[in-house]
């Protein structure tokens, strides 16, 4: 456990000192990036690797986040701070009614509900021209302001933003360690058995689809936040695909599998970016998606429980050595 | 022109469009039913077959042999595919299936992308003439050439179900896999059977639809969507339930496209699949099938 502690304490000093080092605005950049996936994963990750529901339309929550912030700030000129929390409050609403109904569908016909809603909403994204602005989206949006504090520079965007990476971690720790937590884990081991065992398991499977919406949500009104500008591209089915992946190969069901997955998988497509071009010579960026997928096949064959496992059976031992 | 035979052009459209659609759900229901595999890289075969016809016909080929190289190519990638990606993960869980085949489908789509590029390919109609006038609406040729497909690929399969050997232990794993292995038959040719013949009839129908539609990197993904649909609306368990699906789903789109709004026809397929798989899991006609609920 203090071991645990230690490795905690230097890594999250190292996300505090990276930034003072790095004098790279496109590196603050993929961090931040990625901390906002990796919020948007931790809350697939209880619904995946806890609950063992699967979502392929978590795009739609990031993307109803980002667009409830645009819409609000832009049109209707609220403050920054309303806006954002609307952008959790309305995606988790949107996750609340489709989650009943969907919930109830097992394995494939769920992959397939929510794969559906999240095509459905993108396309709305680029439909609803009067309201979203259509395939050109909305800009100028304000940048986030807390009290005197504006957050208009990218270093004090990564700040906030792992700051808020950091809280709802804890939060997730304590909840997975906590009655629901155990009570989602018997979900995924067998709905039936937790039935039995006296478990509201569509209740629980509810609110863990809710979470999960609510926070990818967050992730997208930071996202608008961060970019002030909103397109409906980064939130299709590919994004949704991603988020997967990031979830699947960080490790289901482990604590910093979400962290894990999030920074190996954006880190990927940034050095695909940059390689895929010389090695394949006139060959743009794009091409990285054969590679993702290839990635996501392999990962499902060889190591389907992820590489996170790596770093929970180290601990095991670990753990084994104080005894 | 006037309504009625504006509708009744309309239909034409739809029951083309569905044909198609049918032809992606049979095969997707097939694959499935042997396998427990929703293959939804079933898609990326008709972009495949569509763009290698394309290429192999503008190269000089005559159409009808551009149709057989482009159809067996891409027999073999999907047998190669499920030889590489799908038989070693045989005892994965249904999840872990799906995420293989999107990864998949995702790889298949990033090729296509690497040798044809973003730009649409054009293949020519198999037969030159005019549209026939119908009561008022026409029907192009390239339709009767895709009805003409529908039914020979229906009678192919009827054909090897009921006569053939190979055609029986297929319909025995459909029943049940379990016990099919009991008697002898061997559940890892049947997949692969499976999907070879699911690349065989995607890589026929995407050549068919190519010229109407041209042929794009990214045609599949919709398509399997769609293919989706119909298959959930035939309830996933039956062949015919798959066709009539199919053509249900073309007829509803091409009509919603017509009279309401062409920019959300993808919607609505979504939504009534949405509709479908939380009101009525069975299918409108299929005989519950499986564990849904």
């Amino acid at each position: 456990m203090k071991k645990n502690v230690l490795v905690w304490s230097v890594i999250i000093l190292a996300f505090l000192v990276v930034p003072l080092l790095i004098r790279s605005n496109y590196l603050l950049g993929v961090m931040i990036i990625i901390g906002l996936y990796t919020i948007i994963v931790i809350g697939l990750g209880i619904l995946m690797g806890y609950a063992g529901q699967v979502s392929f339309g978590h795009a739609a929550f990031f993307g109803l986040g980002a667009y409830t912030v645009a819409i609000l700030t832009t049109a209707y000129h609220w403050p920054t701070m309303g806006a954002l929390l609307a952008a959790v409050a309305l995606p988790g609403l949107v996750a609340a009614l489709i989650g009943r109904p969907t919930l109830k569908l097992k394995e494939l016909y769920l992959a397939l509900a929510t794969l559906a809603f999240g095509i459905l909403v993108h396309i709305l994204f680029n439909e609803g021209r009067t309201i979203t602005g259509g395939p050109s989206g909305l800009t100028s949006i304000p940048y986030l302001s807390l009290g005197g504090l504006v957050f208009d520079r990218d270093i004090k965007f990564y700040y906030l933003v792992w700051t808020t990476v950091l809280v709802i971690s804890l939060a997730v720790k304590n909840l997975i360690g906590s009655r629901v937590g155990r009570a989602l884990r018997a979900i995924r081991e067998s709905e039936h058995a937790a039935e039995t065992s006296g478990i509201d398991t569509a209740g629980l499977k509810l609110q863990a689809f809710v979470f999960s919406g609510a926070l990818a949500g967050l992730a997208g009104g930071l996202y608008a936040f961060y970019v002030t500008f909103v397109s409906p591209s980064p939130f299709g089915f590919h994004a949704s695909v991603q988020f997967v992946l990031m979830a699947v190969v960080g490790g289901l069901g482990t604590f910093g599998g979400p962290l894990l997955g999030a920074w190996v998988v954006v880190t990927l497509g940034e050095v695909l970016r940059w390689a895929v071009p010389l090695v394949i010579p006139g060959a743009g960026g794009e091409y990285q998606i054969i590679f993702f997928g290839v990635i996501l096949v392999l990962v499902m064959l060889v190591r389907p429980q992820g590489l996170g496992t790596i770093a929970e059976i180290f601990k095991k031992t670990a753990v084994r050595e104080v005894k | 022109m006037e309504l009625s035979s504006q509708l009744l052009q309309l239909l034409f459209s739809g029951l083309t469009l569905g044909s198609i659609y049918s032809l992606i759900a049979l095969a997707l229901v097939t694959t499935f039913n042997i396998t427990g595999v929703l293959n939804l890289a079933q898609g990326e075969f008709l972009a495949l077959g569509a763009l290698l016809a394309a290429s192999l016909s503008a190269a000089g080929l005559p159409l009808a042999a551009a149709f057989v190289i482009a159809v067996a190519l891409v027999t073999l990638l999907s047998g190669l595919v499920e030889r590489v990606a799908i038989y070693p993960a045989r005892g994965a869980s249904g999840l872990t299936l799906i995420i293989i085949t999107i990864g998949l489908s995702i790889s298949l789509r990033g090729l296509a992308l690497l040798i044809w590029g973003t730009n649409p390919v054009a293949l020519p109609a198999f037969s030159k003439g005019a549209p026939l006038a119908i009561g008022g609406a026409t029907i192009g040729l390239q339709s009767l050439w895709i009805f003409g497909l529908v039914a020979v690929t229906l009678a192919g399969l009827f054909a090897f179900f009921e006569l053939t050997y190979q055609g029986k232990a297929v319909r025995a794993c459909v029943i049940n896999r379990t016990a099919a292995r009991l008697v002898g038959i061997n559940p890892a040719t049947m997949s692969l059977l499976a999907f070879a013949g699911s690349g065989a009839i995607g890589a026929a129908a995407g050549i068919f639809i190519a010229p109407i539609t041209l042929a794009t990197y990214d045609m599949g993904f919709m398509l399997g969507v769609k293919g989706f649909v119909a298959a959930a609306i035939g309830g996933m368990s039956s062949i015919s339930g798959a066709v009539l699906g199919g053509i249900i789903l073309g007829i509803l789109e091409v009509y919603f496209a017509g009279l309401v709004s062409s920019g959300l026809k993808d919607a609505l397929a979504l939504v009534v699949l949405l509709a479908v798989l939380m009101l009525r899991p069975e299918g409108l006609l299929g005989a519950v099938g499986g564990r849904k609920v």
